[in-house]
């Protein structure tokens, strides 16, 4: 059964040096606020892994705690480049970063495998491409029954699978809607699962296209409202576009982005506009 | 004759190559606004596909990212993201992949993963793939909107991040690859067509005012012109409207 934790006992709890994390949300729902968390409590050597490491993997990348990214696009959407990212690829700063590429059909299967109990996954993908080269993780493979030569992947399964939802109920059901992206694949693919929620009620009431996280599927819920912020909860916020233009600036400079993490690190509210 | 800019007629070049009903798989940037733009112009039916689980998405404003609420909250269905790719995508459900690239060579072949010949120790680190590969190869074709310059537009990308044409003369078929691939490709300065033999990209029409000269001088291959090149038709004054009432809603 989930348990409702606060979020810096719940990190504190859940994710150690070394863990193979994966904090999902595609656009919609992205759990910054943990990632924030894991920050200031400053783990180390983390293999991250997220279908599109946006601003919340260009701050951990940028303030030392990962070793290795798994990935399949790595930008600041509507926006431009992730520069920490680059800074870490091109120039190993302020650690190296190791980088296991997918395209986003790869990593939404090997989620998928991972969930489903299954060593690997099989897709139609990759055929011509120069990924396969670069990464270890893409193998063709024969399919039994047809003898047509398709694409496996291996299953992801994170030691801590973080995602941000709209609400909790006391008993630590889960409910989300909109864009649900992977979230409900990394949690079942994960050892260990965190969901921050906007808000923990007495009721879960049904929501169109909503889905439920029941609560012995999840180890740790923690309220924090706004928690996805930049990215949004549909009914709760909006994304802030502006913060993530202003990002571009905070992230191009090393010394800037310094400041920042000082700010993520004393507990200051960190907003930039 | 109102103005526009180079960047509005390639809006509005690649918008035109839209038809009505069509299921379009849009890369968000130059091919969200070109496929928004369709839709409020000439093909109100089109059908738009988001990579963030919108299908069907009927936004009144460009989204900013490939999953603004905005598509969320107008589509005809929002799926998960593994649904996306594995139920609607993969089987050949879609009729166009609409992309960007950062690198497109004679062949179609799309960069986005790193510029240089060194992918361990790149030049420029890029994004990388997202949902393109697939989208390459199994959208029934591919229509490609870039702005073309001798950097953009290059003999042989640095990384085949999406697959084209390979190097050309029916290599994607060979692979098995089961979409036809770019048939289409819109710049700010033209339009490329593949040949139907060798597959490399030729010059089919140029924008209103751009000269082949300038084309050859934005390319860095030998450039292909077709024996009969067409000039792209001017924007009317309703695309010029629509595209910039999308643009002005978007920045409110």
């Amino acid at each position: 059964m989930a348990e409702i934790a606060s979020l810096s006992a719940a990190v504190a709890d859940l994710v150690r040096d070394g863990d193979v994390v994966a904090l999902e949300g595609f656009t919609h729902l992205i759990p910054v606020a943990a990632g924030h968390e894991i920050i200031r409590q400053r783990r180390r050597e983390l293999t991250l892994v997220r279908m599109t490491p946006d601003i919340v993997y260009d701050q951990l990348i940028g303030a030392g705690c990962a070793r290795k990214l798994i990935f399949s696009w790595g930008g600041n959407p509507g926006v431009g480049s992730l520069h920490r990212f680059r800074d870490a690829v091109q120039h190993g700063w302020p650690v190296p970063l190791e980088i296991e590429e997918h395209s986003h059909a790869g990593m939404a299967n090997r989620y998928v495998a991972g969930a489903s109990g299954l060593p690997f996954a099989v897709l139609r993908g990759y055929v011509g491409t120069d990924l396969p080269n670069v990464t270890d993780t893409i193998k063709p493979i024969t399919c039994p029954f047809t003898g047509e030569t398709l694409t496996a992947v291996p299953a992801i399964n994170p030691d801590v699978a973080i995602v941000h939802a709209q609400r909790a109920d006391r008993a630590g059901n889960v409910q989300m809607w909109g864009l649900v992206g992977v979230q409900k694949e990394a949690v079942l693919a994960a050892r260990r699962s965190l969901v921050t929620v906007e808000e923990v009620v007495d009721e879960l009431e049904p929501v169109p296209g909503g889905m439920v996280l029941p609560s012995w599927a999840v180890d740790r819920v923690a309220e924090v409202p706004g928690g996805a912020h930049p990215s949004y909860a549909q009914g709760y916020s909006e994304r802030d576009n502006a913060y993530y233009a202003a990002w571009d600036t905070i992230s191009r400079d090393r010394d800037e982005f310094e400041r920042w993490v000082e700010r993520v690190r004393s507990g200051e509210v960190v907003r930039a506009s | 004759m109102s103005t526009y800019t180079a960047d509005e007629m390639m809006s509005v070049a690649a918008a035109r190559a839209l038809s009505g009903g069509q299921r379009c798989f849009v890369g968000i940037g130059l091919p969200s606004t070109a496929a928004n733009l369709a839709r409020r112009t000439h093909a109100p039916d089109l059908v738009l596909i988001y990579e963030s689980g919108a299908l069907g998405s009927k936004p009144d404003w460009l989204p900013a990212s490939i999953g603004d609420g905005i598509l969320a909250e107008t589509a005809d269905a929002v799926i998960g993201v593994p649904e996306v790719f594995n139920y609607w995508l993969q089987p050949g459900r879609i009729d166009v992949g609409f992309l960007g690239a950062a690198q497109l060579d004679k062949f179609g072949n799309i960069n986005t993963t790193v510029i240089g010949d060194d992918y361990a120790n790149p030049k420029v680190r890029l994004p990388g793939a997202g949902g393109a590969p697939e989208i390459a190869a199994n959208c029934h074709e591919v229509y490609v909107v870039v702005r073309q310059s001798k950097r953009s537009f290059v003999d042989q990308v640095d990384f085949v991040t999406s697959y084209g044409h390979g190097r050309g003369n029916g290599e994607r078929e060979r692979l098995g690859l089961r979409g036809a691939g770019p048939t289409l490709v819109i710049t700010d300065l033209g339009v490329f067509r593949p040949d139907p033999d060798t597959h490399e990209l030729v010059l089919t029409a140029v924008h209103p005012g751009v000269t082949v000269e300038q084309v050859r001088e934005a390319t860095g291959w030998e450039l292909r012109v077709a024996d009969e090149l067409a000039t792209t038709p001017t924007p009317t004054s309703d695309e010029l409207a629509a595209l910039r009432a999308l643009k002005e809603a978007s920045s409110s």
